[in-house]
């Protein structure tokens, strides 16, 4: 089913950060259309982590796939300095430089302007509820809601401010939700781009379902051939760092943004 | 050649965004040290502002629902000064995240045992923030008092023992290029206590309180003007983003609680909707370095 903001739906995969993993991508397409989704809903960040970026592209350029902007898109096709994650840690800043200089220096042109032009949120319906898909959250697009630094009366508020039943984000790369009273929800729908520090190697997307109000989430997980993306991310000079990550789903950087509960959870 | 006439023009005012941090001063000016760079010159004998009841924090908490609050800081003095310490944090982590400031020195085991069940009961994050201000008792103990280096890190060593990353935040009181080294130090030092992943912060210091005798006062340019603010992002202004809870009221942020005239009001939901006036030149020192004081910079742009 072709993609269109402000239609309703009854059953859409959410995918979170890509970071450059087109393997993890098809498959991950693949999976979803076998379980009959109606659309795919990619939440951006389209870049970064993995190699070759450009093999994200052609995998989007589906009728049943949206994308929205996230922040390394908004920086990799303006041009800015950095991600804008944020980061004040100097070895996090390292890596963080390396793969957006990487990411940025191999970004097609035209691909730079195709991502200038997502939109930065869409609004669609689920059932009966009214969904607000965004990257960070409705508010600030670089904004990290993670499971135990997020109150759900926060989370009420930004459901009342931006007039959504259920709001879907990442940019956090740990996928959860939050369930909120009269079948509200908010959806982190974790990354595709990395695994979620917890040990496995597989990575993560959402399917939710709707019928009326009642509202199924099911996070999924993804199998692919990391091993391959290891070996492309070394021919590409990309830090070992990043490929252990891959091997072992234990996050060994970016992690000055973790909260002490999920830092706590993982091994670095 | 400062233009002096900047410090004539009459301060600016912020607005708040969003209430995403509620501190709350929960000892007030009561602390069991006297460090020498405290900016609110906390100490035994401070009785300035005085201690919070469990009550007055649960009527900010229930406030603080309606308001949207994203985190929660708890702060002096030093917090475990406090008898209900933790039966505030038990309130608060039934609603959100909590973050304690402490100097790390009153940790005995009992309660450090008890503050790990906390944080294991609750779905949010109990943060531990442990100020160390060198990599040696010499220049630590110069600042926060002698035998503070090796109590603050007996500290660190029982909570991370009972499952905590503590952060380490420490002032800034070397030259730039000397940063890797000391943190590099400081890494070594901590993982002689058993922590081998240490979560380090770096403060820059506030130029007021007894900070101001030890080093330097605020210069008369140095302060907030409204042309400063045109073309800058406001949310990195703590006020734009956070309210202080003290025994005596409502303020704007925890550099000014000892600050005579900066109390907004009595209740935090009238106290969040006052605008702050930069008056004070701390808020320079924040205008300057973005709002230092949460755990994490709470990113830049497309806010709103």
């Amino acid at each position: 089913m072709r993609f269109e903001p402000g239609r309703e739906y009854s059953k859409v995969a959410v995918v979170g950060g890509i970071y450059s993993n087109y393997l993890a991508l098809e498959v991950c397409l693949a999976d979803a259309r076998h379980q009959g989704v109606e659309a795919v809903m990619c939440l951006g960040d389209l870049g970064a982590f993995g190699p070759h970026p450009d093999r994200v592209f052609p995998l989007l350029d589906a009728p049943d796939v949206s994308v929205i902007r996230g922040n390394y898109d908004d920086s990799i096709a303006r041009g800015l300095d950095d991600c804008q994650c944020g980061y004040t840690d100097p070895r996090d800043n390292h890596f963080a430089r390396l793969s957006y200089r990487y990411t940025f220096s191999n970004t097609a042109p035209a691909n730079r302007a195709w991502m200038a032009g997502l939109p930065g949120e869409h609004r669609f319906r689920l059932g009966e509820l009214d969904v607000l898909a965004c990257h960070g959250s409705p508010r600030q697009m670089n904004e990290f809601l993670w499971e135990s630094t997020t109150p759900m009366h926060f989370l009420e508020k930004l459901a009342r401010d931006h007039d959504a039943d259920v709001i879907l984000g990442t940019h956090t790369g740990i996928h959860w939700v939050g369930r909120l009273p009269g079948a509200r929800a908010y959806v982190n729908a974790g990354a595709l781009g990395r695994p979620a520090n917890d040990g496995r190697t597989e990575v993560w997307y959402a399917i939710l379902e709707a019928h009326g109000r009642d509202l199924d989430v099911s996070f999924r997980p993804v199998e692919y051939d990391y091993r391959r993306l290891g070996t492309e991310m070394a021919e590409e000079g990309l830090p070992e760092e990043f490929i252990e990550t891959l091997e072992t789903g234990w996050w060994t950087t970016c992690l000055e943004i973790l909260p002490g509960k999920e830092r706590a959870r993982g091994r670095f | 050649m400062p233009n002096l006439n900047l410090a004539l023009a009459a301060p600016p005012s912020v607005r708040l965004t969003a209430l995403d941090q509620l501190w709350f001063q929960v000892s007030g000016t009561v602390c069991n040290l006297r460090c020498h760079h405290c900016f609110i010159s906390c100490a035994p004998d401070n009785h300035s502002l005085w201690f919070m009841s469990r009550r007055q924090v649960r009527e900010a908490l229930a406030d603080s629902r309606e308001l949207g609050v994203k985190e929660y800081y708890f702060t002096g003095g030093e917090p475990f000064m406090n008898r209900d310490i933790e039966g505030m944090l038990e309130d608060t982590l039934t609603l959100g995240p909590a973050t304690v400031l402490t100097n790390g020195t009153l940790l005995p085991p009992r309660r450090v045992e008890g503050l790990g069940r906390l944080a294991e009961a609750s779905r949010y994050t109990l943060e531990m923030r442990v100020s160390i201000d060198g990599v040696t008792p010499e220049m630590n103990d110069a600042i926060r008092g002698a035998g503070t280096f090796d109590r603050a890190l007996e500290g660190v060593g029982r909570l991370v023992a009972a499952g905590f990353l503590p952060i380490i935040t420490t002032m800034q009181s070397w030259p730039d290029r000397e940063t890797d080294t000391i943190l590099a130090a400081f890494r070594e030092v901590l993982a002689g206590v058993g922590y081998a992943r240490p979560r380090l912060k770096v403060l820059p210091p506030l130029l007021m309180g007894a900070e101001a005798e030890r080093t330097r006062g605020y210069l008369p340019t140095e302060r907030v003007t409204a042309e400063m603010l045109e073309g800058y992002d406001v949310d990195q202004l703590l006020c734009s983003r956070a309210r202080l809870v003290t025994a005596d009221g409502v303020l704007p942020c925890p550099i000014l609680a000892d600050v005579p005239g900066s109390r907004l009001s009595t209740g935090l939901t009238e106290g969040a909707e006052l605008p702050v006036r930069l008056t004070e030149q701390a808020c320079y020192t924040c205008y300057l370095n973005g709002a230092i004081c949460a755990n994490m910079p709470s990113g830049t742009g497309d806010y709103g």
